[in-house]
C-alpha cells in the first residue's frame, strides 16, 4: 500500500484527526501549546488586573467601556464557536462540503468580531484619547484584549487558508488533523474571550 | 463474506453516526446553557445589582462556561484526553499561581 492509499483509505477511522501516528502527535503537541498559552494569557491577565486601577483623567474602566458592544462580540464569538464544533462534527461523518461550509460561516463571525474590535479601539483612541500610551490602564488593557484579537486574527487566516489548500483535495488522513486542531485553536479564543467579558469588561463595570 | 463484511461496516457507520448526533444535541445544550449564562452575566451588571456577591458570581458563571467549552466543544470529556486534561489543568495552576503573584504580591 502506498503513501497516498493510507492517507485516502476507503473507508475512513471513527477519529480520521487521530487515525495517523502524525495526527496523534499533533494533538498532543497542540494540547501542550494551549497549557502553555493558558499561562501567557493569566500573566497578561495578572499585568491588567494589577495595572487597571492606575488610570489617568476620566479614563477610567466604567467611563470607557460600554457594554451593548461587548455583549455582541460575545455572542458573535460564542456562535462561531458553535458554527466551528458543527464543522467537526461533519469531519466526522466525513462530509467535507458541510465542513467547508460551516468552517466558512465561523470566518465570517470571526471576521464580524474582529471588525467590532477595531471599532471599538478607535472610538477610544478618537473620542476618548485613550491610547497605549495614556496610562498604565490604557497599557495594560491594550495589551490584553489586543493580544487576543491577534489570536483571533492568526486564526482567521489559519482557518481560511486550510480552506482554500484543501479546497480541491477534500477530506483525508493528511489534513483532518489540520482541520481539528485549527478547531481546538479557535475554541480556546473563545475560552480566553469569556474571561475578558467577565473580568475586563463586567468586572470593570461594576468597579 | 464480503457482502457481510459490508454490510458490518455499514452498520458500524451508522452506529458512528448516531454517536456524533447524540453528542451534537449535548454540544448544542451546553451552546444555549452558555448563551443564558451570558445574558445573567451581563443583566446582572445591567440592571446593578449591588451586592457584595456579584463579583464572585460573575467569575463563577464565567468559570462554568469555560468547563462548557473544554469538555464539551473541545471534546475532553471524551476517551483519550488523558494528556490533555493533565496538561490543560497543569497550565490553570501556573496560570492561577501567576494571577495571584501578580495582583497580591508583587508591588506596583
Amino acid at each position: 500500500m502506498s503513501h497516498d492509499d493510507v492517507l485516502n483509505p476507503k473507508h475512513m477511522p471513527h477519529d480520521p484527526e487521530k487515525a495517523t501516528l502524525e495526527g496523534k502527535n499533533k494533538f498532543v503537541g497542540f494540547w501542550m501549546f494551549l497549557g502553555g498559552e493558558t499561562v501567557l494569557f493569566a500573566s497578561l491577565f495578572g499585568t491588567y488586573l494589577a495595572l487597571s486601577g492606575s488610570t489617568s483623567g476620566d479614563n477610567t474602566p466604567e467611563n470607557l467601556f460600554g457594554l451593548e458592544l461587548v455583549f455582541i462580540m460575545t455572542m458573535l464569538l460564542l456562535t462561531s464557536s458553535l458554527t466551528s464544533v458543527y464543522a467537526m462534527y461533519h469531519m466526522k461523518n466525513h462530509d467535507f462540503k458541510k465542513m467547508q461550509l460551516w468552517l466558512g460561516v465561523t470566518v465570517l463571525l470571526g471576521l464580524g468580531f474582529l471588525g467590532c474590535e477595531i471599532y471599538e479601539f478607535y472610538h477610544y483612541i478618537h473620542e476618548y484619547g485613550f491610547t497605549f500610551r495614556s496610562s498604565a490602564f490604557g497599557s495594560g488593557f491594550y495589551t490584553l484584549v489586543g493580544f487576543h484579537g491577534g489570536h483571533v486574527l492568526f486564526g482567521l487566516f489559519w482557518i481560511t487558508s486550510l480552506m482554500i489548500r484543501n479546497q480541491k483535495r477534500g477530506l483525508n488522513l493528511y489534513n483532518a488533523p489540520k482541520f481539528y486542531i485549527s478547531s481546538l485553536y479557535w475554541h480556546f479564543i473563545d475560552v480566553v474571550w469569556v474571561f475578558i467579558f467577565t473580568v475586563v469588561y463586567l468586572l470593570g463595570k461594576v468597579g | 463474506m464480503s457482502e457481510r463484511t459490508e454490510n458490518v461496516s455499514r452498520h458500524k457507520l451508522n452506529v458512528r453516526k448516531d454517536e456524533n448526533k447524540e453528542e451534537m444535541v449535548q454540544q448544542v445544550i451546553t451552546f444555549a446553557l452558555m448563551i443564558l449564562f451570558t445574558l445573567i452575566a451581563f443583566s446582572m451588571v445591567i440592571l446593578d445589582i449591588s451586592s457584595y456577591f456579584i463579583k464572585p458570581i460573575l467569575l463563577l458563571l464565567a468559570g462554568v462556561q469555560v468547563a462548557f467549552q473544554l469538555f464539551y466543544f473541545m471534546h475532553m470529556k471524551n476517551k483519550g484526553h488523558f494528556m490533555p486534561t493533565v496538561i490543560m489543568f497543569g497550565g490553570m495552576t501556573i496560570a492561577l499561581a501567576t494571577i495571584i503573584t501578580f495582583t497580591t504580591i508583587i508591588w506596583w
